[in-house]
């Protein structure tokens, strides 16, 4: 599957596309088929996002992960860093962009 | 140290205030991504895998304790806490919201510092000997000259556009601390007759395309430093590749040109220019050689140290230096402790590092290209009560050029240039070798390691480089063995095909033992790979 990744523009946090908004989560991250040139092009104009590209996933026992290991260190956080991975159920870490 | 006039101060703020408007028309979207992308990148803001990244300069790795404790306010308020100190002496920081990015420059501001051509087509910081102005073998401080370049290169108008980002390190001792020859420029002042001259190197760099810049010019009166950089700097801009990024650096440009020719074309734009008089008078060289002066110096102090704890004596051994005046010594301050991030410092050791500095190193304080912080004027007397502190912070690992004092690039885990990982490569090794004994007998060696062929992490100037690639969508590293960025400066070879993430460990790890069954006496590793080649590691690595 493809999905879509950017970064929020006012605070740079990595967000994911979930078909109608943009989600720091990539459990919540949408399919988006063919449309991504449309779906990049709209939101870049709505500025909720910037830097938008597609990336390949797949449907994991996790949930949705990126296939490539940059993509996946982007979901997740600084390997290194484990003190600073969002952690999927902080509600104070705010999953909705908008 | 230099302190700013009302000129730099002038433009530093009228930069924060520039780069405030053009953010609020960001997010009011009247630029775009792609019209603001190189505004921002002028102000050192990237967008990295994670986040906005900011790259803050520190002119030729220089700091007092007031500009110290602002990085540690930085890295609390507008970063997650810490900041990480990079292989061209500036500190970057991982974490940065775009709409905190004036509120932050303005602070940095008020300590005079900026993030002003810390990326992009321009010349960058201007890197320096960590040691000048207290190693007992250099000519003069280099420092003054760095920040003659400084003020010249900032915010010029010919050079603001270059084919390609252009890196310029001044020296002034034979003891090459600052991988001179791996720049685009590389100043070593030099004194010959009584008279204080500059010897220029060109074309060197590291990343895809290594080179070790050749001698341009041996003798350059110091008068005209500006004049004859101005010089290889117009011969770029002119003929420097612009349509191929991979080959716009100078290094590219004086390889296919060949010096000689590149040589004859500086020269002849040199000879032009000595007649407009662009050198600052000595006047204005005089006026910012007199914030270096050295701080005021108590004569007659002991030199003598009491080692009687022996782990003070194994710090002292290994991260000291002899200082140029009797009872006091050069400390480094390893960011590499065991299993840690090479470079990175939390805002409480940042913190701890400035009350250090203004209490036992007249306020001042240096960053390294090895990514460790410098103490540099230490009297002898007060050497264990630094290394009592350090060490209940974390901050007293003695491996100073030992295997653990390792360079890594942020890699993969930040940089989204990155093909791999740099830092957990860094960890493992570090682990591995952890013990002190081990490292001190393996003796001097300088392992290097990049994320990317970007080569960040210097990895053709280590002893022992490796090299993080992506192969078929998995981490795998190259070793090399040989480098240098010292003033014997060499480039690494490569070993052969790469090795995974542990096995690249093991192999490092058969490199050193392979090292000791061939060494010589007082034989360092790089002097062994020297005499007896590649041939012995590639049949231990390889079989």
């Amino acid at each position: 599957m493809k999905i879509l990744t950017g970064n929020d523009l006012k605070t740079g946090d990595v967000v994911w596309w979930t078909g109608e908004s943009w989600s720091r989560h990539v459990s919540d991250a949408a399919e988006v088929g063919d449309n991504s040139v449309d779906v990049i092009a709209i939101e870049e104009a709505a500025r909720r996002a910037t830097a938008i590209y597609e990336v390949a996933a797949d449907h994991t026992a996790g949930g949705i992960l990126p296939v490539h290991i940059k993509e996946k260190i982007r979901a997740t956080g600084p390997t290194v860093r484990p003190d600073l991975k969002l952690a999927p159920a902080d509600p104070a870490a705010g999953s909705w962009v908008i | 140290m230099y302190k700013y006039d009302h000129y730099d101060q002038a433009m530093v703020d009228t930069r924060v205030a520039e780069f405030r408007d053009q953010v609020e028309r960001r997010i009011a979207g009247k630029l775009s991504e792609d019209q603001f992308k190189p505004l921002r990148l002028m102000n050192g803001l990237y967008l990295q895998l994670h986040a906005y990244m900011l790259r803050v300069a520190i002119p030729y790795g220089t700091l007092d304790s007031r500009q110290t404790r602002m990085l540690a306010h930085i890295a609390r308020k507008y970063d997650r806490g810490y900041g990480h100190f990079t292989t061209r002496q500036n500190i970057q920081y991982n974490w940065i919201r775009l709409e905190d990015a004036p509120d932050l420059l303005a602070d940095l501001a008020t300590v005079e510092m900026h993030a002003i051509q810390t990326s992009g087509n321009c010349i960058r910081n201007i890197s320096s000997d960590q040691y000048a102005g207290a190693a007992a073998d250099e000519v003069v401080d280099p420092r003054p000259f760095a920040e003659l370049l400084r003020q010249w290169s900032s915010f010029h108008p010919e050079f603001s556009f270059l084919p390609r980002k252009f890196k310029i390190a001044v020296i002034a001792s034979e003891t090459d601390r600052a991988a001179m020859r791996l720049h685009d420029i590389g100043i070593q002042i030099i004194e010959r007759d009584g008279e204080i001259a500059a010897r220029f190197y060109a074309g060197g760099g590291m990343g895809r395309t290594p080179m070790i810049g050749p001698l341009i010019r041996d003798f350059v009166p110091i008068g005209e430093l500006i004049s004859y950089s101005e010089a290889i700097l117009r011969v770029y801009n002119r003929y420097g590749r612009r349509d191929n990024k991979f080959k716009a650096r100078i290094k590219i440009l004086v390889h296919e040109m060949g010096a000689e020719k590149f040589i004859a074309e500086v020269e002849a734009e040199f000879a032009h220019l000595r007649g407009l008089n662009i050198d600052a008078p000595a006047a204005e060289l005089a006026r910012i050689k007199a914030f270096f002066t050295d701080p005021p110096f108590e004569a007659g102090l002991p030199d003598e140290i009491d080692r009687l704890d022996p782990d003070f004596a194994v710090w002292l051994d290994q991260n000291t230096h002899p200082h140029k005046r009797p009872g006091y010594a050069i400390v480094t301050i390893s960011l590499k402790p065991i299993g840690g991030i090479p470079g990175d410092a939390s805002a409480e050791q940042m913190e701890l590092i400035a009350d250090l500095a203004e209490r036992h190193s007249f306020d001042e304080l240096r960053v390294t290209h090895a990514q460790n912080i410098v103490l540099p004027h230490v009297r002898k007397a007060d050497l264990a009560t630094i290394w009592g502190a350090l060490a209940e912070a974390g901050l007293a690992e003695p491996n100073l050029d030992l295997v653990t004092d390792i360079i890594a690039c942020p890699g993969l885990d930040y940089c989204s240039l990155a093909n791999a990982r740099s830092i957990p490569v860094a960890q493992k090794i570090a682990r591995r070798f952890a013990d002190q004994q081990r490292q001190r007998d393996l003796g001097e060696l300088k392992l290097k390691i990049s994320g990317c062929i970007n080569a960040c992490g210097h990895h053709h100037a280590g002893h022992i480089g490796i090299l993080g690639v992506d192969r078929k969508g998995v981490e795998n590293y190259q070793l090399l063995l040989g480098g240098s960025g010292a003033e014997d400066a060499s480039l690494g070879q490569i070993t052969g095909p790469g090795f995974d993430e542990d096995g690249i460990v093991d192999a490092v790890e058969t490199v050193t033992e392979t090292y000791k069954t061939l060494r010589a006496d007082g034989e360092r590793f790089l002097d062994t790979y020297r005499r007896v080649g590649m041939t012995p590691f590639k049949e231990a690595l390889y079989g």
